[in-house]
Order: structure tokens, then C-alpha cells, then sequence
């Protein structure tokens, strides 16, 4: 049985409701065990001071390294700004089909001059880690809007999809489970 | 529109930076590949079908700039990107003037690059979609191997069609290489008689015992040489088509021959007694006047009204310019897969010239210079110094804008003589006709074989 666990790495302090209610959701979406896990470690090396952002492919790397050894899937949250070499900002980083995933929260938290909302924050943050975990099972960007596998490169597009996999992401995921293939236990 | 059949390449040295933007791309679908330099860029774009290409403008070696510019010859259907870390308004303008489809700085935007990818990816489905339409209207355009959407060359459909579905006998009328055969093939393959034999004879090549003896066949002992019975055209088409080109090139006595056949519809084996009884189509062709032979009195009035029957008038290429595109499609299709060499195109300056050139040797003249074309194109775009056309020096041949159609082929056919350094069998190659017609046409402008004017006094003699 995939047991995916969820780990705040960030530099203030994790949002305990915002774990809780994620451990639920990765259960009801993808079937699967899900635990929060509260390692103190934080990796080190992923701040570019050039870009003033940390790299979430290194972060990748460190979750690698770093996973408690009986973890199938490790997710990190993070309120670091992420980026990857060639764009300016990533919401998220998966590795397509394998073990890690990290998802930020920092330019989710925006409010367009208003309040922020911590709600709209938990539900978008939600979202996009179920995105993230869809790929670590394999799963690819969906055309369809609402999907929550559909591709978000700005809030609008996060709030408009909804936390599930429709319905043709949810018979490929059920392929791709069958096929065996990103089962890490 | 599916997503795997995008195909991406990206173009840059940074290994990082292809990984990356490789990573982010697949996953959504698309099939993805990298290059780390110029080089090994073109090696893939010469190898294998891109839609979009990803090309860092600085690069050692190779730069960005020059695989823009090749791949525009060897790719012109895959859009190329253009990605730089530094912003200058002249490589800008100078990627745009290479035909780049867009201009990135580095880091990009996730937003700005997605909706570029998605805009590139509908338009080559709307691209694709366009060359489906048209693959359904060509079909709306061929009768058989024939292909026009002229409407001379419909009512010639048209008329072809009807004519089919009778056994009466066909006259083709029309120059070399204006598919007179192809017509008569397309004829007997859509007749009844389409499952029966299509046998052809070209009567100007032949003289006129052999032409007797290949049309009516020979029995043993018949002339020096007939050591067994042999059977003729007209048996070997039996229950079929016999397509007699070049009609009007035939002896008053073979007029003779054939007039009896065509009547009877019997005829003797040269030295055979017996008579043979024939179950033929006729199907005849020539490219001279008949009308004027017979009133010259060198075609004998009465055969011309039996072959006469359901006369055709194929168009020259020069009265259906309007087809060229289209045939220039079809045949670089048709050639690509008979040298399985890819071609997809010609360009547009090229196609101005394939436009304006006059086309003495028509159709067929217009494919010879397509499959060299092919043979000579560097990438898949035919450019125009590959056609092998000569451009009209007006002040050399003293060939004007408004000069005559014969005065243009008179010229014509003296450029490819001199050229050909008075080879006949290379400058009918060339022109697209057969030597015979050469030969006529050479007589008819009184040129040597070297295309200069026949000397006065040879003419007199």
C-alpha cells in the first residue's frame, strides 16, 4: 500500500489544519494512506541569492535524501518562492512518475491588495499538492479546465479547478495503479 | 488534437536549462527532445519531424540564429522559438526576419510560455486540419491519375466520364506531354472494359512495315526474319483498349489498314489468309491538326470521321496556369514516394516561376522539372535556382512580354538545344516531349541541333 507522506519544510510555522485537511484529501482523491510527518531538517542549499528564490529542484533532491525510509511518496510544503532555471516561478515541482514533490505557498497567498484569505490559501494549497502528487503517480497535465490536473500558471486557473481528477484522469490513474508502475511502498 | 504528436525540440547548451523546460513540458503530453549545440540540432531537424523548436540564440558553434535560418529550408512548418538571457532589439528584429515564430528572455514566464505553446500548437492543428480539407477537394479534382480544377480540363472530366461507360472510339487532340495517354488509361480503367488489357502503340515511332506488323502481327514466313506466327497489337487487346498514339503520324496505306479494321472489325495478319475477328476499343491521339492534314489531303478524310467519333481537346499547361499549385502538390507526393525523398513544398518565389514559365513540353515537362528539382534541393522547400528554369532575357532573345506563344517556344527549345550542346535525346528529356516532336518542332523553327538558325541556304536545298 502507497503511504504518501506530507512534510512542512518551511521557514515559519506549518499550518496544522492546512496538513490535516491535505492528509484527507490525498486519501479521498488517489486512494492511498497519507501521514503528516514533522522532520525538523530543512535543506540548505536551495536558496539562489541571484534570483532570491530557492531552486525546487534541488529541494527534489534534498526530499530524496532526506524521506524517512518507509515513505512511498514524500510531499514538501514550503512557503519558500520556488523557481526552476528557465522561469521566473513555479507554484510546484513534481517528478513526473516518481517518488518527491514540493508545493509553495508563496505566491498562493496572494491577495490582490485585499486580506488574505487563509481559507483561499488552504483550498488553493490543496489543489496544487494534489496536482503535484498526481504526478508522482504518473498522471500529466488534463485539458479540461476544472481538472485538478489541468496546468495553473496563474490564480485564476488554481481557483478555477476543482481538488478531484475527472473523469478521465481517474480511469488513467486507475490504469496507471493497475499497470503497477509508480508504486513506491 | 492530440498531444504526443507535438513534437519539441529544445536547443540550448545549458544543460540545466533543457532539462528544465524539458521536465515542465512533458508534462503536458507533448514529445519532447534536446540538443546541446547547433550541430547536433540540425542532425535532428534533417532526421526527424519537429513542431516547435526551442533554440538558445547564444550558442559555440552553431549559433541560434543559424539553425533558425536552416531550419526554416529543412523544417518550415515547425514553428522556432527563440530563446536568449539577453534582450537586444537587433537580434530580435534579425530572429523575426529569419521567419522566427517568437522571441523569449530568460527566465520566462510560465504564463507568457504557455499560451505561446498552446497559440503554436492550435494553429498547426487549424494547418493540419486545412491540409485535410484540401486532401478531400483534390479528390473532388482527379478523374483517375489526371488532377485539374480548371474548368476546361472539368468539362474534359466530364466528357471522359461519359465517353467511358460506350465503346465508341475516343480522338485525344493536344500537345506533347499534355497526358493524352493518361487520359486514354483513365478512360479504359473507368470503362467496362476496365479489367481487360490497355495495350499502347506509338505510331510516329515505328515505320511503316514494323507498325503494320506490331499492329496486325505477322504469320511464319510472312517477311525475312518471321520465323514464327506473332500476334499484333489489336489481338493482344482483345476484349480491351488499343491506344494508337500519335495517329497522325501514320502511311497513307496503314490510313488504309486501320479504316478496313475500324469497319470491319477484322483484319489479316501480315501474310495470313485468315481473317481475324477483333473485340477492340479505339482509342487514338496525335498532336497535329487532323482537320488540316485532311484538307492538305495528307490524312485520309474518311478515317479521320470513324476515329473522329467522340473527339477531346486536352489543354495546354500554358491555358491551365491555375493548376499549377495543384500539380505541383500532387506531383512532389507522387515523386516523393517514387525516390522516397521528401519534399514539401516549393517556395513562393519558386512557384512565381513555375507560374510564369510557358511549358512547351505541358504537364510532362513540368514533372521532369520537378523530379530534378528534388534531386537537387538542399532541404525540403524547392527553391528556385533548384527548378533549372531559365529566366526570359528579353534583350538577349529579343522574347518580349507580349511576344508570341510560338516565338516563346521557338526560344525556348534553342536555350535547351544549346544547353544540351546538341544532345536531341537530353533536350527532349528536358522540354518533357519525345524526340520525334523534337525533331518536328526543330524542323518547323528551322534549328540546328546546337540551337542556332538553320544557315539560309541549307533551307533552299
Amino acid at each position: 500500500m502507497v503511504e504518501v507522506f506530507l512534510w512542512w519544510i518551511g521557514s515559519g510555522a506549518a499550518d496544522e489544519d492546512l496538513l490535516t485537511e491535505l492528509r484527507a484529501e490525498v486519501t479521498r482523491v488517489f486512494e492511498v494512506g497519507a501521514r503528516c510527518w514533522h522532520g525538523h531538517e530543512r535543506p540548505l542549499d536551495s536558496f539562489d541569492p541571484r534570483r532570491q528564490q530557492h531552486s525546487s529542484t534541488r529541494i527534489l533532491r534534498w526530499l530524496i535524501e532526506a524521506r524517512p525510509r518507509h515513505s512511498g511518496k514524500i510531499v514538501g510544503l514550503t512557503d519558500a518562492d520556488l523557481f526552476i532555471p528557465i522561469l521566473t516561478f513555479v507554484y510546484g515541482e513534481a517528478q513526473l512518475g516518481g517518488r518527491a514533490a514540493v508545493v509553495s505557498t508563496a505566491r498562493l497567498a496572494s491577495d490582490n491588495g485585499f486580506r488574505l484569505d487563509r481559507a483561499l490559501l488552504r483550498e488553493r494549497t490543496v489543489k496544487e499538492a494534489i496536482h503535484e502528487i498526481g504526478h508522482t503517480f504518473g498522471l500529466i497535465h488534463c485539458e479540461r479546465r476544472t481538472c485538478v490536473m489541468s496546468r495553473s500558471v496563474n490564480l485564476v486557473q488554481v481557483d478555477a479547478k476543482d481538488r478531484g481528477l475527472c473523469p478521465d484522469c481517474r480511469r488513467r490513474y486507475a490504469e496507471l495503479r493497475e499497470q503497477g508502475q509508480h508504486e513506491h511502498e | 488534437m492530440s498531444r504526443e504528436r507535438t513534437r519539441i525540440l529544445i536547443v540550448d547548451d545549458e544543460e540545466i536549462v533543457r532539462e528544465s523546460l524539458a521536465a515542465w513540458l512533458e508534462k503536458d503530453g507533448y514529445t519532447l527532445a534536446t540538443a546541446p549545440d547547433g550541430e547536433t540540432a540540425l542532425e535532428r531537424i534533417r532526421g526527424e519531424r519537429w513542431s516547435i523548436l526551442l533554440v538558445d540564440l547564444k550558442m559555440p558553434g552553431i549559433d541560434g540564429l543559424q539553425v533558425l535560418e536552416q531550419a526554416r529550408t529543412l523544417q518550415p512548418e515547425a514553428a522556432a522559438v527563440i530563446m536568449t538571457a539577453y534582450a537586444t532589439v537587433d537580434t530580435a528584429v534579425e530572429a523575426m526576419k529569419l521567419g522566427a515564430y517568437d522571441y523569449l528572455v530568460k527566465p520566462f514566464d510560465p504564463e507568457e510560455l504557455s499560451l505561446m505553446i498552446q497559440k503554436i500548437v492550435s494553429q498547426q492543428a487549424l494547418v493540419r486540419e486545412n491540409v485535410l480539407l484540401r486532401k478531400v477537394l483534390k479528390r473532388e479534382y482527379r478523374f483517375r491519375d489526371l488532377i485539374s480544377k480548371s474548368p476546361g480540363m472539368q468539362a474534359v472530366f466530364d466528357l471522359a466520364r461519359t465517353a467511358a461507360r460506350s465503346s465508341s472510339t475516343i480522338l485525344i487532340l493536344g500537345e506533347s506531354g499534355t497526358g493524352k495517354e493518361v487520359l486514354a488509361r483513365a478512360v479504359h480503367a473507368e470503362s467496362p472494359r476496365g479489367q481487360g488489357p490497355f495495350v499502347a502503340v506509338s505510331c510516329a515511332a515505328l515505320t511503316e512495315t514494323l507498325l503494320e506488323s506490331e499492329l496486325f502481327g505477322h504469320e511464319k514466313g510472312a517477311f525475312t526474319g518471321a520465323v514464327g506466327r506473332r500476334k499484333g497489337k489489336f489481338e493482344m487487346a482483345q476484349g480491351g483498349t488499343l491506344f494508337l498514339d500519335e495517329i497522325g503520324d501514320i502511311s497513307p496505306k496503314l490510313q488504309l489498314d486501320l479504316l478496313r479494321v475500324l469497319e470491319d472489325r477484322r483484319f489479316f495478319r501480315v501474310g495470313g489468309s485468315e481473317p481475324v475477328d477483333v473485340d477492340v476499343r479505339i482509342i487514338a491521339a496525335t498532336n497535329k491538326d487532323l482537320q488540316k492534314a485532311v484538307a492538305d489531303g495528307a490524312f485520309r478524310e474518311d478515317l479521320y470521321y470513324r476515329l473522329n467519333v467522340i473527339p477531346v481537346h486536352l489543354p495546354p499547361l500554358r491555358e491551365r496556369i491555375v493548376d499549377i499549385p495543384l500539380l505541383v502538390e500532387h506531383f512532389l507526393e507522387h515523386l516523393g514516394a517514387e525516390m522516397n525523398r521528401r519534399v514539401d513544398e516549393v517556395s513562393s518565389e519558386a512557384m512565381s516561376a513555375l507560374m510564369a514559365h510557358s511549358w512547351p513540353g505541358n504537364v510532362r515537362e513540368l514533372r521532369n522539372v520537378l523530379e530534378r528539382a528534388m534531386v537537387v534541393a538542399s532541404g525540403r522547400v524547392i527553391q528556385v535556382a533548384d527548378l533549372g528554369l531559365r529566366r526570359a532575357s528579353p534583350d538577349a532573345a529579343g522574347v518580349g512580354p507580349l511576344a508570341s506563344l510560338e516565338h516563346v517556344e521557338k526560344h525556348h527549345i534553342a536555350l535547351v538545344l544549346a544547353d544540351c550542346g546538341g544532345n536531341i535525346s537530353q533536350a527532349a528529356r528536358t522540354l518533357g516531349i519525345d524526340r520525334a516532336t523534337l525533331y518536328n518542332k526543330m524542323k518547323k523553327y528551322q534549328l540546328r541541333k546546337d540551337g542556332e538558325p538553320e544557315p539560309e541556304e541549307h533551307l533552299t536545298t
